[in-house]
């Protein structure tokens, strides 16, 4: 690709030089690796999640009947049925359903960021990248206000025997939800939750900053001068990495 | 503002954006569809094989056609998706089977009220 390499390349072997394997730049192979590897981390988790889930107590109940337990593992369309603005209202799944929505169009923009990139049309890369950093804020500031509804809980507080300060107390007002038990059910479910939605709202933060220092960097056209929108296409790679864990969260979490 | 001359910027390509929102088009009904199987399906394993099996065909289209790896050469699909695969097998191996074995071996109820889980109630197993 570059024009100004002056070696000559004499061997005919791939493994020779000059030659791309797998027709993808050094970076590109790189940051496919590097989300190969997180893939395992979030399968770690998620197998860490599963196990517990289905060696829990599960409730057998009909879901009409459904109330909290620490005793047995939540129904997850009880616990998540909150949604801003409406106190007191039951909308089951509906907020991360549209958390889900704003990571899919972010990721979207994305791909139309790095499709303008490789026609080097600047204006249009600064435009979706811009968009793409509104989705990832909006979606950072969703997973903000559930986090703050998990912590705080709802009105009912469940009745639950729990260990505070070394001491085992009974029939304790369990309120939301913190580190060593919560009013959902067993303490586990709150740890995996703040774990593993935590762990991918890290990605996503981190993958906010990257949007936007590569944003500032089209626009100043440093990739321009540079000749390729390659870096666009690498981070790009990175924020679908970040849309597709979220798609395993969303159904290990809020659907199973 | 400096400009470099030589950048010659191409017309856009309809068919490819219109391939773009096509993709997310069929992400967001799939989504759909899962929305419609958790309110309606009983709860069960049945309805956790149809919920990973939509997760995965969501996948295939996030990495094939956002992440553009379906249009990559062989080598790099296979070196991407086959250790994926043995990743999957662990998951099945490890959530399924040794999941409910801890469970049945811990001897851990279900319950139908919260007081039924406090005692613990054996029905003789």
């Amino acid at each position: 690709m570059s024009t100004t390499a002056t070696a000559i390349n004499e061997s005919k072997s791939v493994w020779g030089g000059g030659k791309s394997p797998f027709k993808a730049s050094y970076g590109k192979l790189m940051m496919w690796f590097f989300l190969l590897s997180d893939a395992f981390t979030f399968s770690g988790l998620l197998i860490a999640y599963a196990f517990i889930r289905f060696s829990a107590s599960a409730y057998k109940g009909p879901v009409e009947d459904f109330t909290f337990s620490t005793e047995y593992w939540p129904i997850p369309e009880k616990v998540y049925e909150a949604f801003p603005g409406l106190h007191g209202v039951e909308a089951p799944l509906m907020f991360v359903g549209l958390m889900t929505f704003i990571l899919i169009l972010s990721s979207v923009t994305m791909v139309l960021a790095v499709e303008a990139g490789q026609r080097m049309d600047k204006k249009n890369v600064v435009k979706w990248m811009l968009w793409t950093i509104i989705g990832g804020i909006a979606f950072l500031a969703c997973q903000a206000w559930e986090w703050n509804h998990f912590i705080n809980g709802t009105d009912i507080a469940t009745i639950g025997d729990v260990v505070i300060n070394g001491m085992w107390v009974n029939n304790h007002e369990i309120h939301g939800a913190g580190l060593t038990f919560n009013q959902y059910g067993p303490p586990a479910f709150a740890a995996l939750f703040f774990f593993i939605t935590g762990f991918h709202g890290f990605h996503v933060f981190s993958g906010v900053v990257i949007n936007v220092i590569t944003f500032f960097n089209a626009a100043n056209g440093m990739y321009e001068r540079r000749g390729h929108y390659e870096m666009i296409e690498k981070v790009g790679l990175y924020w679908h990495f970040v849309d597709l864990v979220w798609v395993f969260v969303f159904t290990f979490f809020y659907l199973i | 503002m400096e400009q470099v001359s030589n950048i010659v910027v191409q017309p856009a390509d309809k068919d490819k954006i219109r391939g773009i929102w096509k993709v997310a088009l069929y992400l967001a009904i799939i989504t759909f569809i899962e929305y419609v199987f958790a309110f309606t399906m009983a709860k069960g394993m049945l309805l956790n094989v149809i919920f990973v099996s939509l997760t995965i065909v969501k996948a295939f289209f996030i990495v094939s056609e956002f992440m553009h790896l379906g249009h990559e050469v062989k080598g790099l699909i296979y070196s991407i998706i086959l250790p994926m695969m043995f990743v999957i097998w662990l998951i099945q191996a490890l959530v399924n089977m040794e999941g409910s074995a801890i469970k049945s071996a811990r001897g851990i109820q279900d319950a139908n009220t919260p007081a039924a889980a406090v005692e613990h109630v054996d029905d003789g197993h």
